[in-house]
């Protein structure tokens, strides 16, 4: 899937994740995380495993996490790739 | 490589800690019996038409003979509103003496200031119960303090004054009321903060007193509670902190939905143990679920006609509802933890002030802690062995405080700890907490949103509530479960520095923080 407009979904409550989704030459990860230090490796990994399953090959994406869960993660990821990637108009 | 001891919860530490001194190990809650005699300051005498009140602080701290290398103390009872410390750091510096030890009940907030007085050598070593912010991330990730933390309980630094194992050359007291001979209380004046439990070992073990006060009234005060014979000097300044910054939300019934079914089920689960009856006696930590027991207690307690002895600890204005609603005879303060509380304690002749030492000091002739029947304590982590950790965040950055938990879990019948299972992703339950605050032989029941868990040294605890329908689950299943969610975290680098050192309450060592590896 191509991305055809930045995208920006989450927030930075406790416990989510704000992810920002832009143009890109491949894949490039900027990762901000309360948490980075005890688990910034697993969530690199769910975003990249998420970008894979959606066959997103260009992408840039910045990501301030809140100590948000794998499933969470995974949503966002979702739903920003959703809304980059949709034809047409968006509101 | 020096020698090193395990000791009773296994962790390993140096037999000798530099700007420590030789260890004693933790050997079990109360197996170190204290020895010798009580420490004793000078003694002096006050002459007739001899004038207390100074006109300015920087003469006091003249009149002490403050110099180089001495040890000062503080209290905290302001919290995050206090100026004392401030004030009196600000005119030890214009003095230039240096290398002083501060001995503080806590650090709050408020205190940032002294980051500057650590860098430019004024002071060289801390004694507290509590560190936060920008200094505790200083000396954490940064190492800039040449003589590690030493972090004491409340009853252990009474414990400590008392014993002579820490000798105060000054101590500095921050009075909202105070006559002109140096007798105060802490629950009148504009600045009143309630009860002024940690300074009064300070003020009969210290060489030198000073009251700092924005309020001399004629002598004599009515309502005593440090009185004139232990203060050398009093100085009038214009406000000795902001009264309303001493609550921070912690004091306030949590309207978290997770945090309110943690309080549901450990009031379910004291109830169990039918210790919640006529005459029992309790006290819960601040913040969170802890302090949203009580509302659940309190249903409990109406529906049923109960009335409790005695609630003990920082007093908090629900407690004093409570009291007021005739739920207890009771409560004994040593730390009012809200501006609203205060005014209780010269309103209800049942809201009783105590000294930290009879609040929770082990070695002496009897402390309120030792009569709780139940408490509530709420952690940053806990192991498969129940040992907790209130101080350090599982970054290794100090971030929090030892307060009394280690006094009230030793002294309570049952302790029960309250937790969400994960905070920010990370699982409440490890292998090994980061460091050891309260020892897990004093640690009854864990309670999180996602199960119970007894310490098999309770099958008495765990019978009980067998009979009541209460599931429980095995600590290390429960922790499983929340590692299945959150992964496991991966742990953290050190660096060989010894930046703080926990006490346990007796004066013997349970861990040691490291500095971090950046």
């Amino acid at each position: 899937m191509e991305i055809l407009r930045p995208s920006i979904v989450g927030s930075v409550e406790s416990n989510d994740i704000l992810i920002q989704i832009e143009k890109g030459n491949g894949i490039k990860i900027n990762l901000e995380s309360s948490v980075k230090k005890q688990y910034g490796e697993d969530i690199e990994k769910v975003i990249i495993d998420t970008l894979k399953e959606l066959n997103v090959k260009n992408a840039q994406i910045t990501a301030t996490d809140k100590g948000a869960l794998d499933f969470t993660i995974v949503a966002r990821m979702k739903t920003v790739i959703k809304r980059a990637t949709k034809k047409g108009d968006v509101a | 490589m020096d020698k090193t001891v395990r000791n009773k919860v296994n962790i390993e530490i140096p037999e000798y800690i530099e700007g420590y001194g030789k260890v004693k190990p933790y050997a079990g809650a109360f197996e170190t019996e204290p020895t010798g005699n009580k420490f004793a300051p000078k003694i002096k005498a006050f002459k007739n038409g001899e004038e207390k009140i100074l006109k300015t602080l920087r003469e006091g701290i003249e009149k002490s003979g403050l110099k180089d290398g001495m040890t000062i103390s503080f209290h905290h009872h302001l919290r995050n509103g206090d100026y004392v410390l401030n004030l009196v750091m600000k005119e030890i510096e214009k003095l230039k003496i240096k290398d002083l030890t501060i001995i503080a009940s806590s650090l709050t907030k408020a205190h940032e200031p002294l980051l500057e007085n650590i860098k430019n050598g004024t002071v060289t070593s801390l004694h507290t119960s509590g560190l936060r912010g920008k200094i505790a991330e200083e000396i954490s990730r940064n190492g800039i303090m040449e003589k590690p933390v030493i972090f004491r309980s409340h009853g252990g630094r009474a414990r400590a004054i008392e014993s002579g194992e820490v000798k105060i050359d000054v101590a500095f007291i921050g009075a909202p009321i105070c006559d002109t001979m140096g007798n105060m209380n802490g629950k009148e004046g504009v600045s009143a903060f309630g009860a002024i439990g940690y300074a009064m070992a300070d003020v009969k073990y210290a060489n030198y007193v000073i009251a700092l006060t924005d309020n001399i009234v004629p002598f004599p005060l009515n309502d005593i509670s440090i009185s004139m014979d232990y203060i050398d000097s009093i100085v009038e300044v214009e406000s000795i902190g902001d009264p309303t910054k001493i609550a921070t939300g912690a004091t306030r019934i949590t309207k978290n939905p997770n945090d309110l079914l943690i309080a549901k089920k450990a009031s379910e689960v004291l109830i169990a143990t039918k210790k919640v009856k006529n005459g029992f006696s309790f006290q819960a930590g601040s913040g969170g679920a802890s302090l949203a027991v009580c509302k659940y207690l309190r249903e409990y307690m109406e529906e049923n006609d109960i009335k409790g002895s005695f609630a003990s600890g920082g007093i908090t204005a629900y407690l004093v509802e409570l009291l007021e609603a005739n739920l207890f005879e009771s409560l004994l303060d040593t730390q009012t933890f809200d501006g609203e509380a205060a005014n209780s304690l010269v309103r209800n002749k049942n809201h009783i002030e105590m000294s930290a030492s009879m609040y929770a000091n082990p070695h002496n002739k009897g402390c309120v802690a030792h009569q709780l029947d139940l408490m509530i304590l709420s952690c940053t982590e806990i192991d498969v062995n129940f040992n907790i950790n209130s101080l350090t965040a599982s970054t290794g950055v100090i971030m929090g405080a030892i307060g009394g938990a280690p006094d009230t879990a030793a002294g309570a019948d049952i302790t029960v700890v309250v937790a969400p299972s994960m905070r920010s992703r990370l699982p409440i339950i490890l292998d090994k907490v980061t460091n050891v605050i309260t020892p897990g032989d004093t640690i009854d029941v864990l309670v999180t949103e996602r199960g119970i868990c007894v310490n098999p040294l309770r099958g008495d605890i765990k019978k009980l509530l067998e009979e009541a329908n209460i599931e429980i689950k095995d600590i290390r299943e429960l922790k499983e479960e929340i590692t299945k969610i959150t992964k496991v975290p991966k742990s953290n680098e050190y660096e060989d520095k010894i930046i703080g050192v926990i006490e346990y309450r007796d004066g013997t060592v349970m861990d040691t923080i490291k500095q971090i590896k950046m």
